[in-house]
């Protein structure tokens, strides 16, 4: 039973991880239509930005601040004006492609520029377990949760109960009568494109003392952040949190309880049953634009 | 340029097209021969998947699974004694029949959606690869995928099987080619542009959308079962998503929705990274940036290029010709 509880805990911290990454991924769709096939590529590269101000002597918090501030500009900013604005118009199919081969460049880019093998990267919290009644956790996951669950609720403030939350909002949902409205839909876009790369640095900072910085960890936290998005329901920052932490749960008992060799299998299999049974996820609403 | 001279030049670069492609070989050492042929088996698949997406308008990220399928069915027979025609036969239906039931999802969900449900299904094959050993050899693969023997002819030497595999491909453009000019290519296209309205018109859909998938996996399968001998090892890693992406990529890149753009798709996907092969560590880098500027610079891809060119001198011809008209009319008046 112990053993239960510690693998549902791990699994929610790592839940939680998915469900930000998820969030920027959904925040993007809505706003622009972009689906990020890179996501993954997003999160791995902020850690070595990070790593990269501190081999140039910066200390640990300042190099998280220079990992944040160039993550915003080159992968929010920058992404945003060379790669996806020129191609928003042509529909979705190209600027997919075009994030997969983003994808590519990033990741071997780091490979080639920086270093091939996992570096060790600090960590925010104490590398030891905090006894719950028997059950052992990590101060590491605990610290995912909490950061987490500030942010999510942190950002849904922000989309709720500010000026600039309802009017981006109004931007997803309708960007023509918003236009009309006097919403700044352009620079609506691009907060959330930065909104985005904060989300994806802040997991980076969270999860790479967990797996080390390696230029391929993107590959299947994309993937699970796809899968936490389509399972939670694509609109809606809930939806996303609820798909993140199932889905790390899940990934988590089947890899202790079912087969470690077809562990990536359940995420997959419970995708399709709900894309199947429940097109707009357990808690999205049917999808209010059309393309 | 009038039209007439439009299809001569078209007829003209389809000639000179094919004189390469059958003499050019010749000349080539064992490694161009290699890619030469992969280029030839890749774009089998990628113009089995330009028939679901690019035609039909139905998203498929399976495509590379079911290039691993037709691969694993050609190796398990073909190691088992049965001959590559036979194989391939089998991998062609298993294919199509598999392709035919992943459409059902298609008839539900549409867009990103089905992107993602087709995306879960290469992540289940690649999984059904690599685990049950039993049948396909596990993390290990299949080694010793025989090279067949054709109407008594052995196909082993590099070159006959290069020139085997470009029938094979001359084969299949024409057959989708016929496939698309007819009723159902039409359809196809209705499907795509509009499917209520197809619909209304009295195109059964729901038909149209599983034959898509399913002719579009065949020809996937087909791919594989010709990719299996060419590089006598069957293993997991080849068919994984990213093969899934590549061939996704060749369809876009080269123009989806075009009967040519498959063969200039894979003509980048497969053989641009060999040229680009003397940068070394960096030719992945340059690889995936070209192909960035180049969606930037052409969102519907190289046919897209052409069709500007094209466009650009007919409208200068045009204006130039109207400019002499007008020249020759108010030339007298004055």
């Amino acid at each position: 039973m112990a053993n239960f509880v510690a693998l549902v805990i791990a699994g929610l911290a790592t839940g939680a991880l998915y469900a930000l990454v998820a969030i920027g991924f959904t925040l993007l769709w809505q706003t622009s239509q972009t689906i990020n096939f890179a996501q993954g590529e997003f999160v791995m590269l902020p850690a070595f930005f990070m790593l990269a101000a501190m081999k140039a002597g910066l200390p640990f918090w300042a190099a998280i601040i220079v990992g944040f501030v160039l993550s915003m500009a080159i992968l929010g900013f920058a992404f945003k004006r060379l790669l996806v604005d020129p191609m928003l118009q042509h529909g979705v199919l190209p600027l997919a492609i075009a994030t997969m081969a983003l994808s590519t460049f990033l990741k071997e880019s780091v490979k080639t520029f920086y270093s091939a093998e996992a570096s060790p990267f600090p960590s925010l919290a104490p590398d030891v377990d905090l006894n719950v009644f028997g059950v052992p956790i990590s101060w590491q996951n605990i610290a995912i949760l909490i950061v987490a669950l500030m942010t999510v609720l942190a950002l849904q403030y922000l989309l709720d109960n500010t000026f600039v939350g309802r009017q981006m909002q109004a931007a997803a949902q309708n960007p023509t009568v918003a236009r009309i409205l006097g919403v700044p839909v352009e620079r609506m876009i691009l907060y959330t494109f930065l909104i985005n790369a904060a989300l994806v640095a802040l997991a980076s900072l969270l999860i790479s003392p967990i797996y080390l910085a390696k230029f391929t960890n993107g590959e299947t936290l994309g993937l699970a952040a796809f899968a936490a998005a389509i399972v939670g329901g694509f609109n809606q920052i809930r939806g996303a949190v609820v798909g993140g932490l199932l889905l790390g749960v899940v990934d988590n008992l089947s890899a202790a309880y079912v087969s470690t060799q077809y562990r990536s299998a359940i995420p997959m299999f419970l995708l399709i049953v709900i894309i199947l049974f429940r097109p707009n996820g357990l808690l999205g609403r049917p999808e209010e634009r059309t393309i | 340029m009038s039209g007439k001279t439009q299809r001569l030049l078209a007829y003209l670069g389809l000639a000179l097209a094919l004189a390469f492609l059958i003499l050019a070989p010749l000349a080539f050492r064992r490694y161009g021969l290699y890619v030469l042929s992969e280029w030839a088996v890749m774009t089998i698949a990628a113009i089995g998947l330009n028939l679901t997406l690019g035609y039909a308008g139905q998203i498929s990220l399976a495509q590379g699974a079911f290039v691993g399928i037709g691969a694993y069915s050609a190796a398990i027979l073909t190691t088992h004694g049965w001959p590559l025609i036979a194989a391939i036969v089998v991998a062609v239906a298993l294919c199509f029949v598999i392709g035919w039931a992943l459409g059902y999802p298609a008839l539900r969900v549409q867009h990103h959606y089905l992107a993602f449900v087709t995306l879960a299904f290469s992540t289940l094959a690649f999984l059904i690869f690599r685990n049950e050993a039993w049948l396909t050899g596990g993390t290990e693969g299949i080694d010793g995928v025989p090279r067949p023997t054709i109407l008594g002819l052995s196909m082993a030497p590099h070159l006959r099987y290069y020139y085997f595999c470009l029938l094979v491909l001359a084969l299949a453009s024409l057959a989708t080619l016929g496939l698309v000019r007819s009723p159902w290519g039409r359809a196809f296209v209705a499907l795509r542009e509009n499917p209520i309205r197809a619909l209304s018109l009295g195109v059964d859909t729901r038909r149209y959308i599983l034959a898509a998938f399913a002719i579009g996996s065949a020809l996937g399968g087909l791919s594989g079962a010709l990719y299996a001998p060419l590089v006598g090892l069957v293993e997991p890693p080849a068919f994984n998503l990213t093969l899934s992406f590549t061939l996704l990529m060749m369809v876009i890149v080269g123009g989806s929705g075009y009967f040519l753009g498959p063969f200039l798709g894979a003509l980048i996907a497969v053989l641009l990274p060999e040229w680009l092969r003397f940068l070394e560590s960096y030719y992945l880098i340059l690889y995936a940036l070209l192909v960035m500027a180049l969606l930037i610079y052409s969102p519907t891809g190289l046919i897209g290029i052409l069709d500007r060119l094209l466009v650009n001198r007919r409208t200068r011809a045009a204006s130039a010709a109207r400019a002499a008209m007008s020249a020759s009319i108010e030339g007298p008046a004055r």
